[in-house]
């Protein structure tokens, strides 16, 4: 009996040596790769707190010798986006104005055509919702020259209804489809115990469906808010100097040819304009990451 | 009345956003692909005189260019995405301890905007003070690396930031992928004595299929709407060398004031997009609806 | 006195697709129906059509004497109980039950009363602030009834109530279902395809298949002589023998032959004065099958037949035999001596005996 157990101990405590070293190969790449996604903020990140002397005879990955601010107070409220030098700030605001009334209005109209579709089927409304579904997925290259006109015909070019309106119209889609799979799940006796109680088609909507729509309106406006914040194509095609996005004007920022080429100031920019979306990340990744698999994989 | 009204308020509500998409969508692809018949020069004319436009797009060497790019950006960036994510996603399914904070980390490029994304990278390969210059420093005086402003490298500086933004959202598509493979046949496996590793291969990533498609169809659509990320990074240049179609429809709309070939090069993006989402997106509802 | 519901010609279609074809159904207040049929038979539909929550594509339907066939389910004067419960998921089991009066703008103080009311019959005060994730399924099933009682609707519709409960919660809940039929004497459309709780609770049946009306009755009719083959063999548990025959005229009687494995036939004669054609198909109930000596009367015939299986449920013992081809079981007492392989004498009760055409499964007798 123990000649016999005893290679086999042997094996066991072999193939558990390479076990841990597997283990310890396997977090040490895992570090790697989490080094190969940090190193870009962190060189942001330090870039944006030394000075451009620094900067200039200093290493890529070096720390700041010397912690400086500046940089971070010229990118919001003295850099130049072209003639004009008022930092970040302004367009950052309008960024916030859009966003805002841009989420809210798409949510709103995305919970109840999702209501509608997944609970109110009415002949033609599966149809509806795939003309609705393809929406999504047009590059808008192919709707920028006719919105520019209409806009124009509007009387909102250039400015922040404008794009709101352009925002909310091509998000529908996505907001639509977020609301439709999660009420589809909910059960239509749902809907029928309301109506055989005298409930209508809004009362419904109001006292069943939103109470328990909390975790999806999270996830919709996470993801508008992400997809709003972050757009440059709408933003730099249909807005005009003074009502320009934040992305727009970091672009501008950075490839503004006007006097010193200042990195840290760039950099100090680019965080600020990547700080919102990079926060309601670190706050609800949950919910950001549910809506980023639900708007690629239906269902 | 106010029967009708309760009986019809469910399309009542729908309608509004019905027809928006009606006209925003596919009103407006329509109208461009009116225009992009026309001879459209800095204001749209609606007299169509045939396919002119496409065979312009066609013998422009920027458009060629513009395609070529598309061909090498989206091969390299899907393929090594792919890759990289299901690396990556592996490596994470390995009951790893922190697997939520190394998740975070990786995913967090995608948050971003691809104008962040750019003015970063664009700082990092900085021939005169990024990476060339660190490793310069580092004793290596002869070391070269000018992707950023070489025309014949700099699509692939673009190719680069991409991934970095868009693998870790890859990886999570994955690892959902892993996490659904039914635990029983792989416990079944595990009993019948196979490797983990032919687990991987002949069981799990097998049954993901649907998944690689889903990814696919996602860094396809990414890399053909691909524009900011190119805006930020290099601009286009040097020259127009790193062109894609999306920066090549803005350039003619917006400062060439040449709106015929803008539509026509927005049709052909499009004609590309639905060829790759359409039959997705139909098999996918039809699924739904069985 | 008038109808409580009135259903004539109705038909419903999804597309080209006959869901309900020509149904005529009626019943008086205080009248416990049971629609009761396979699954996709059309009933819960047509339940649902009762309720107004599908549009009807043919015909009439009224509730207490009033046409409702395009009235809204809120205007119907009716309440349900679904399969799911459909319980609220966000409000307390007390907002549960007092939506319905709410949205119709009941005052607080009658909402308050009806509320303790109910709660107090169906002995749910406890729960009362409690959410349904926080309820068992048998308490989930009061609070759905709670929320149709809280009403005092002309009708009550319930719809598989019991279908998600586990066996033994579904045997108590069906007996109080069936106290509180008779202490409001309430009137009651019931859907189920469990043909034990159709018998145990209904006063009148409705068997629906493909979306036709099989037959309608009480279950005594229902049970003792199905309208056809599909009758016969959906209702009762286990099913109904149904041995293919051949009938011959002899006197006033009749000759019953059923072809047996062995190769001989066994004969049965029935008393009764029928006229039946040559192929017929015979039906008997499993109890109306008896061990030799334990089954006396008029029609009883007793025959020696080879058990091929014995199978003891406790209360009873099932024998089964091969007759005509067919699985034929008896329900014998529990003491049997009865042996697989073995002969045994058995008594056929042959005035319990119904009879269905070979060709249409139609009842003959």
């Amino acid at each position: 009996m123990t000649d016999l157990s005893m290679p086999q101990t042997q094996t066991r405590s072999q193939s558990a040596t390479g076990k841990i070293a597997l283990r310890w190969l396997l977090y040490i790449l895992l570090g790697l790769f989490a080094l190969y996604y940090l190193m870009p903020l962190f060189v942001m990140l330090t870039t944006s707190l030394k000075s451009l002397e620094e900067i200039r005879t200093g290493s890529l990955i070096s720390l700041p010798r010397e912690v400086s601010f500046d940089a971070w107070k010229t990118a919001w409220s003295g850099a130049c986006t072209g003639i004009q030098c008022e930092g970040l700030r302004p367009y950052f605001w309008n960024s916030v104005l859009i966003a805002v009334p841009a989420v809210a209005i798409s949510t709103l109209l995305g919970a109840l055509n999702g209501y509608v579709v997944a609970q109110w089927r009415f002949k033609g409304a599966n149809i509806i919702f795939s003309l609705m579904l393809f929406g999504c997925f047009i590059p808008f290259q192919v709707v920028l020259l006719p919105m520019a006109r209409l806009l124009g015909m509007m009387g909102i070019a250039g400015t922040i209804p404008g794009l709101i309106f352009v925002h909310v119209i091509y998000g529908l889609g996505f907001t639509t489809l977020f609301f439709r799979n999660y009420y589809v799940t909910i059960p239509a006796e749902l809907t029928k115990a309301a109506r055989v109680d005298g409930a209508g088609f809004l009362r419904i909507f109001w006292s069943i469906f939103l109470p328990l729509s909390l975790p999806i309106v999270v996830v919709t406006v996470i993801w508008q808010f992400t997809q709003i914040w972050n757009d440059f194509l709408f933003g730099v095609s249909f807005s005009q100097a003074g009502t320009q996005p934040v992305t727009v004007a970091l672009n501008n920022i950075v490839n503004s040819t006007t006097g010193v080429k200042e990195y840290n100031v760039d950099m100090a920019a680019a965080i600020i304009a990547g700080l919102p979306t990079l926060l309601v990340y670190v706050v609800a990744g949950k919910y950001f990451i549910r809506g980023l698999t639900a708007g690629s994989v239906k269902g | 009345m106010s029967e009708w009204l309760e009986n019809h308020l469910p399309k009542v509500v729908l309608a509004p956003s019905f027809i928006a998409v009606l006209i925003f969508v596919y009103g407006f692809i329509g109208w461009t692909a009116w225009v992009s018949l026309t001879r459209s020069k800095l204001l749209p004319k609606y007299e169509i005189k045939g396919f002119m436009q496409y065979e312009r797009l066609f013998d422009s060497p920027r458009w060629d260019t513009a395609i070529n790019n598309l061909y090498i950006f989206g091969a390299l960036f899907i393929a090594i995405a792919m890759v990289l994510g299901l690396l990556l996603a592996i490596l994470l399914d390995q009951k790893i301890r922190v697997e939520g904070a190394i998740r975070t980390i990786y995913l967090y490029p995608m948050a971003l905007s691809m104008i962040v994304t750019g003015t970063a990278w664009k700082w990092i390969l900085n021939p005169g003070l990024g990476i060339e210059s660190m490793v310069q420093g580092w004793g290596f005086p002869n070391f070269e690396f000018d992707w950023l402003v070489n025309p014949d490298y700099a699509i692939y500086t673009i190719v680069m930031a991409a991934i970095w933004q868009s693998s870790g959202f890859v990886m999570a598509l994955f690892l959902a992928g892993l996490r659904s493979v039914d635990g029983e046949i792989i416990k079944a496996a595990q009993v019948d004595g196979i490797p983990t590793w032919r687990i991987y291969t002949a069981i799990i990533i097998p049954s993901m299929a649907p998944i690689f498609l889903s990814a696919f169809i996602v860094l396809a659509h990414l890399a053909i709407k691909s524009f900011d990320l190119v805006i930020a990074l290099t601009g286009g240049g040097p020259g127009y060398a790193t062109d894609l179609p999306a920066t090549y429809m803005y350039a003619m709309a917006f400062s060439r004031g040449d709106i015929g070939q803008a539509a026509s090069s927005a049709m052909i993006m499009m004609l590309v997009v639905f060829a790759i989402v359409v039959p997705y997106l139909y098999s996918e509802l039809r699924a739904k609806n069985d | 006195m008038a109808p409580i519901l009135d259903i004539n010609n109705l038909f419903k279609n999804y597309g080209a697709t006959e869901i309900l074809k020509d149904i005529n159904i009626s019943i008086e207040p205080g009248d416990f129906l049971v629609l009761v049929g396979p699954s996709g038979c059309g009933k819960s539909t047509l339940l649902n059509c009762i309720a107004g929550l599908e549009p009807i594509s043919g015909g009439t339907l009224s509730i207490g004497g009033k046409d409702m066939t395009h009235v809204s389910p809120k205007d119907r004067d009716i309440a349900m109980v679904f399969q799911s419960y459909a319980l609220y998921p966000t409000m307390t089991v007390a907002k549960n039950i007092t939506f319905g009066m709410k949205v119709r703008g009941v005052d607080q103080a009658t909402q308050d009363a009806k509320l303790k009311e109910v709660a107090s019959l169906l002995q749910i005060e406890p729960l009362l602030n409690r959410r349904p994730s926080q309820l068992s399924g048998g308490q989930r099933q009061r609070v759905a009834m709670g929320r149709a009682l809280v009403r005092d609707p002309k009708l009550f519709l319930f719809d598989e109530p019991l279908s998600n409960l586990d066996a033994k919660l579904r045997v108590e809940m069906r007996t109080e279902i069936k106290k509180l039929h008779q202490t409001l004497d309430a009137s009651i459309v019931y859907v189920t395809h469990d043909q034990i709780e159709a018998m145990t609770l209904a006063t009148k049946i409705v068997v629906l298949k493909g979306g036709v009306v099989q037959q309608i009755g009480t279950p005594a009719e229902i049970y003792n002589n199905p309208a056809n083959l599909f009758v016969a063999d959906f209702m009762g548990s286990p099913a109904m023998n149904l041995i293919p025959a051949q009938a011959t005229k002899n006197g006033s009687g009749t000759e019953i032959a059923i072809a047996r494995e062995t190769g001989d036939t066994l004969v049965l004669k029935d008393t009764r004065d029928l006229s039946l054609p040559k192929d017929v198909i015979l039906g008997l109930r499993p109890e109306d099958i008896a061990e030799a000596g334990f089954r006396a009367g008029a029609g009883v015939q007793e025959a020696a037949c080879l058990v091929d299986m014995v199978e003891p449920a406790g209360a009873d013992t099932y024998v089964v035999s091969e007759l005509g081809g067919k699985q034929v079981t008896a329900r014998l007492h529990a003491e049997t001596s009865a042996q697989a392989g073995e002969m045994l004498n058995l008594a056929f009760d042959m005035s319990k005996v119904s009879y269905f055409a070979k060709e249409t499964g139609e009842r003959l007798n």
